[in-house]
């Protein structure tokens, strides 16, 4: 990503723009993915043309529920969250590290030949913008790097969304990170729609995405362009489907361990660690080394991984978090509370994607309201149960 | 002398598909046969050699006496013993008869009934002898099955998951039916066959059993909660793990 102009420049573009955006992305090596209709969702993939985006369609979401519906005009982003998002690209649910093999000389490694993907996303919401900065800063930062990560993350373009439409599952807003696009992009898009105009504004956020933007037909931005635009985005921020109260959270957390709504909520609690899959900033990962028959190669493969597994927390003698309980508190905590200790922000953005997709529909902004009502009912140390 | 691992390969009560998993293992089936002597493979081969066995996989569950002494045998003459399937880690689909009475059951299905010498129960290996490992699946999945044999020659632990199949669904990139509409047991089922039933729409059918925390009694409560009926809750942990105990026990909870 180059860094940002001193000036934000805009332009608008009509569909045949966008269309030309797509193009001029694909002609410049990218792969370019975005939403499209698979399955019965809006999900993202690889586009090529406006002609894949929903046009016309929207998903209504809510704790344990997902349906794609009907909308009643022709938006292209009119719908929330996906069901996964970019982090399935940018730091992909298998990978393969390396392989040996036997050789005349001795063992002899080799890394995953595959060459490292230029993407370019089309319809980056904030609050993903928001989690793909937050895995930059753990799989990028400190001492632990993952080169195969920053490598595809240095190559992507990025192509923000000011978000039209907000879920029944969306809390953005309580957390500061949404619905306007803040951040590292190269453009960011808003979706104008009336019975006059199908239009976007287009705002450039880096020189890659300035050059970009220039190759494509368009026409200047009005300041009513702009209002109209920012009117979008306020009214998307009124419309959030759930608030979560922020204020003192991290210590709430930490000092309400053994707080009988972890109980509660353990008891409805499958372990099945859905919301871990689908949590944009949740990093965890496990490595399997497997062999052949012959016993003359090997190969480590990563996986995605989740707190909620006991293999997560064996150690010798067995697996720290033995209950629900625990392992459920272990999540909730962590994204809320302590990975303030530990990377210096929130772990949760708000998408709202483990509400929905947990099959039992349990609400993150639920249980941590619930601790807030009866905090401290009994103090106790952080000790498993 | 040879000095590969010998291999053997045992049916008790089946319906021999976990075998024809090994067998299905065309591209590999050639470095097995260099890896290990395969002694005993009725399946495959008449030439069937004496033991003792270095690695026996065991198919099918105990429903009879005389399997139930055979395989006492069979562990008397193998280093490490291995079962492979739902009929030998949990009974099978015939462990149905363990909920009902066998007698009735013979007297329905066959013209002879006198000739039929049967136990009242279909039960798992390990509920007869000391198993070393258990390979879940109805049927097993290959690649898990040449994991679990490589990691024997190896001498290491298999890489063989008991967590729920939606992590493999997820991995995957499947939708959740479930949260779509349509009842699923991947929550509560172990992880093995790649999500196979969830990647075609359809809702898990539980075929590699209970895994390993599966709170079952929340996962039909939300099955009640989508309007499915008891009868149909039952008959859904009633499958090919019926007897395993999670989903015995779930099963038992619903009315027929």
């Amino acid at each position: 990503m180059d860094a940002l102009p001193t000036t934000t420049t805009a332009a608008v573009l009509d569909r045949d723009g966008l269309q030309a955006l797509i193009e001029a992305l694909a002609a410049r090596g990218f792969r370019v993915l975005g939403p499209l209709v698979r399955d019965e969702a809006i999900v993202y993939d690889e586009i090529a043309g406006v002609a894949d985006l929903p046009a016309g369609w929207t998903d209504r979401q809510g704790p344990g529920q997902y349906r794609l519906e009907r909308r009643d005009d022709q938006a292209l982003f009119g719908f929330a969250a996906a069901p996964q998002s970019w982090k399935r690209f940018l730091h992909p649910p298998v990978e393969t590290l390396w392989r040996v093999r036997q050789g005349e000389g001795g063992l002899l490694f080799s890394t995953a030949a595959e060459a490292t993907p230029r993407y370019a996303f089309l319809g980056v919401r904030a609050c993903d913008l928001h989690a793909i900065a937050i895995q930059d800063r753990v799989l990028c930062e400190g001492d632990y790097r993952d080169d195969a990560y920053a490598r595809r993350r240095r190559g992507a373009f990025i192509v923000a969304l000011n978000c039209s439409e907000a879920g029944d599952t969306c809390f953005c807003v309580s957390m500061g990170s949404g619905p306007k696009a803040a951040g590292a992009f190269d453009l960011a898009l808003t979706e104008l729609l009336d019975e006059r105009r199908h239009e976007f504004l287009v705002e450039v956020g880096s020189a890659a995405g300035g050059e970009v933007l220039a190759s494509l037909p368009q026409r200047a931005a009005l300041d009513a362009d702009r209002a109209a635009a920012a009117a979008v985005v306020e009214r998307t921020a009124g419309r959030m489907g759930r608030q979560l109260d922020t204020a003192g959270l991290q210590a709430l957390l930490q000092d309400n361990p053994e707080h009988p709504r972890w109980d509660e909520v353990a008891e409805r609690c499958l372990s099945c660690a859905n919301c871990t899959m689908v949590c944009p900033t949740c990093f965890c990962t496990t490595v399997e080394d497997h062999s052949d028959l012959a016993g003359g190669s090997a190969e480590r493969v990563r996986l995605w991984d989740s707190c909620f597994t006991l293999d997560f927390s064996y150690i010798h003698g067995g697996s720290v978090r033995q209950t629900d309980k625990g392992r459920y508190r272990q999540w909730m905590t962590h994204k809320l509370s302590t990975w303030f200790d530990q990377f210096g922000s929130s772990g949760c953005v708000g998408c709202g994607r483990c509400i929905t997709w947990c099959p039992v529909g349990i609400d993150i902004t639920e249980e941590a309201a619930a601790i807030r009502a009866t905090p401290h009912v009994q103090g106790g140390s952080h000790g498993e149960s | 002398m040879d000095s590969r691992p010998r291999l053997a390969v045992w049916k008790f009560a089946s319906c021999d598909g976990c075998q024809l998993s090994l067998l299905d293992c065309e591209d590999e089936l050639l470095s097995l046969a260099e890896a290990v002597e395969i002694a005993y493979f009725a399946e495959a081969s008449s030439a069937m050699e004496g033991g003792p066995y270095d690695l026996s996989l065991v198919e099918g569950s105990i429903t009879t006496a005389h399997d139930a002494e055979r395989i006492r045998e069979v562990r008397r003459q193998s280093k490490f013993l291995v079962t492979i399937g739902a009929c030998a880690t949990a009974g099978g689909i015939q462990a149905l008869r363990n909920f009902a009475d066998v007698n009735e059951y013979i007297s329905v299905v066959y013209a002879s009934p006198q000739y039929i010498e049967t136990l009242a129960t279909s039960t798992p290996i390990a509920a007869h002898v000391p198993v070393d490992f258990e390979l879940r699946g109805c049927p097993i999945n290959k690649v898990q099955l040449l994991e679990v044999i490589s990691a024997f020659l190896a001498g290491r632990k298999p890489s063989i998951p008991t967590y729920s199949v939606c992590i493999e669904c997820k991995r995957r990139g499947n939708l959740c039916v479930m949260v779509q509409g349509t009842p699923c047991l991947g929550p509560v089922t172990q992880a093995g066959c790649g999500a196979l039933c969830p990647g075609c729409r359809r809702g898990c059918y539980g075929c590699y059993g209970p895994m390993e925390t599966p709170d079952t009694a929340m996962l039909a409560r939300q099955w009640s909660a989508m309007g499915v009926a008891p009868r149909d809750i039952r008959r859904a942990f009633h499958t090919f793990n019926a007897w395993a105990p999670a989903f015995r026990e779930e099963g038992e909870a619903h009315d027929d």
